[in-house]
């Protein structure tokens, strides 16, 4: 536990020193939300009723711009190599490590989406069903794009690859996160898939960081 | 205590290549006879025979083509799923190369599967596309098939690239249900039956077994070809071996 205590104070000190790492994606998902909004004339009347997919597509997608970065330095450097050899076990410094990604980009993103809902038009009562879920299913693209990030951090141009391999996974939480708002604007009962995102997220919990460790493995034998 | 004990032998006989592929000839051979028969009587009783659908008139009949490909390619994605366990647990080398070579047969017959379907709706449904349950269950499929394809392709080093994607591909195997059930969950909430085909599951006979006529045969069309990949994948990957050399060099060359 102590291991796990101390991967993440560290992770945490260095995220905090490099923050453009963390910044970046959040300035993406604000800019590519105008970008919509101007695509699409800024009608209040079209930009509610797509604010539950953009919001949602475009945070998959910033997720994984900050995903391609998880891994990458300590890859370069070799804290990897050891963490993944000598951390005993390994598997819980990387779900440190992961934790901490998610806090910088799933729970910052859930954090800040009452201001991109505020710029789409979303209806108040949609938003608390935004906030959970984004806050229940974000742990999972977290997880299921580490492992994707693990497999792809030894290639010098992973980035369309990684999310050739992590976006395809990504489908039920994408249906479940936004297909909750669009019910609460319908006034239908959305507690069902806010459920089934925690399944997601707890199924990813369990199994996801022996996938990372795996791939972590073969990625190091490169 | 025999069985096991044959299974036993079997199982560690599967780590040689060798021995995979001296004896692989004859199932070759057996199932691409078994396929060749199996797909001709079928697609010839289904697509000249087989009665029209009162409904949907000849149209119907890519159902010959189609459900055998669309169904070949799940259980090519499960396979895949399975040899990538054995690869990771007992790093069995015949392993890898059966989640090589199924990449490329799994991901065209999904591909046809798409297509053969995109076909049917377009008078059936009379749209070239349909958000439907399936057929986007099927795109994903399609998509995680190209991830493996791509995954393969970037890495340089053999070993490595299928300890990868062993690992992607166990990975997917666990997601394919929750995305089947998002999936579906996703298209009874928000789209209304009509789409649906005209629920007719009691298809009559001369309807019916021309259909598993051709499932039976993409089976073994898909053994034929999984058996033909590996047997060239074999002597690549195992060039440099005694055996190897000597089988080239005594058949003429």
């Amino acid at each position: 536990m102590s291991l796990f205590r101390a991967q993440l104070r560290r992770e945490w000190f260095l995220l905090i020193q490099n923050n453009e790492e963390v910044l970046n994606p959040l300035f993406f998902l604000f800019l590519a939300i105008s970008l919509f909004a101007l695509a699409t004339g800024g009608g209040p009347d079209v930009l509610r009723d797509y604010a539950p997919a953009i919001i949602w597509v475009l945070v998959l997608l910033a997720n994984l711009l900050s995903l391609e970065g998880l891994f990458r330095r300590d890859f370069e450097d070799g804290t990897l190599e050891l963490l993944v050899l000598k951390a005993e076990p390994a598997f819980l410094a990387l779900l440190a490590k992961v934790l901490v990604h998610w806090a910088f980009s799933g729970l910052a993103m859930a954090l800040l989406s009452p201001l991109a809902a505020l710029i789409l038009y979303l209806p108040t009562s949609a938003l608390p069903t935004l906030m959970l879920g984004l806050l229940i299913g974000t742990p999972a693209l977290s997880l299921i794009g580490a492992v994707g990030a693990a497999l792809t951090v030894g290639l010098k141009r992973g980035g369309a690859l990684l999310a050739l391999l992590v976006l395809p996974l990504y489908v039920p939480i994408l249906i479940f996160g936004a297909g909750a708002v669009l019910e609460q604007m319908a006034g239908i009962e959305t507690l069902a898939q806010i459920y089934w995102l925690g399944v997601i997220t707890m199924a990813s919990l369990t199994l996801a960081p022996f996938a990372v460790q795996a791939a972590l493995r073969v990625s190091l034998e490169q | 205590m025999a069985l096991t004990d044959t299974l036993r032998r079997w199982w560690h006989k599967l780590g040689s290549p060798r021995w995979f592929y001296e004896i692989s000839g004859p199932w070759q051979t057996g199932l691409a006879v078994l396929a060749t028969l199996l797909l001709l009587v079928g697609t010839i009783w289904g697509l000249a025979i087989a009665p029209a659908d009162y409904q949907q008139g000849n149209s119907f009949r890519i159902i010959y083509v189609h459900v055998p490909t669309a169904i070949v390619s799940q259980t090519a994605y499960l396979l895949m799923g399975a040899a990538g366990l054995v690869l990771l647990v007992w790093r069995m080398k015949l392993a890898d190369m059966v989640l090589a070579a199924t990449v490329p047969f799994g991901m065209s017959m999904t591909a046809l599967a798409l297509f053969t379907g995109a076909v049917w709706g377009k008078p059936t449904w009379g749209a070239w596309w349909v958000w439907d349950a399936r057929t986007t269950s099927m795109l994903v499929m399609l998509f995680l098939y190209i991830g493996l394809y791509a995954l393969r392709q970037a890495i340089p080093r053999e070993e490595a690239a299928g300890r990868a994607c062993a690992v992607l591909a166990l990975v997917g195997t666990v997601n394919i249900p929750i995305i089947k059930y998002s999936v579906d969950w996703w298209l009874t909430l928000h789209q209304p039956a009509t789409f649906k085909l005209t629920e007719a599951p009691s298809m009559p006979a001369e309807m019916y077994l021309p259909l598993l006529l051709n499932v039976l045969g993409i089976y073994c069309l898909f053994g034929t070809n999984l058996i033909g990949r590996l047997k060239v994948t074999i002597l690549e990957r195992e060039s440099r071996t005694q055996w190897v050399r000597q089988l080239v060099g005594s058949s003429g060359r």
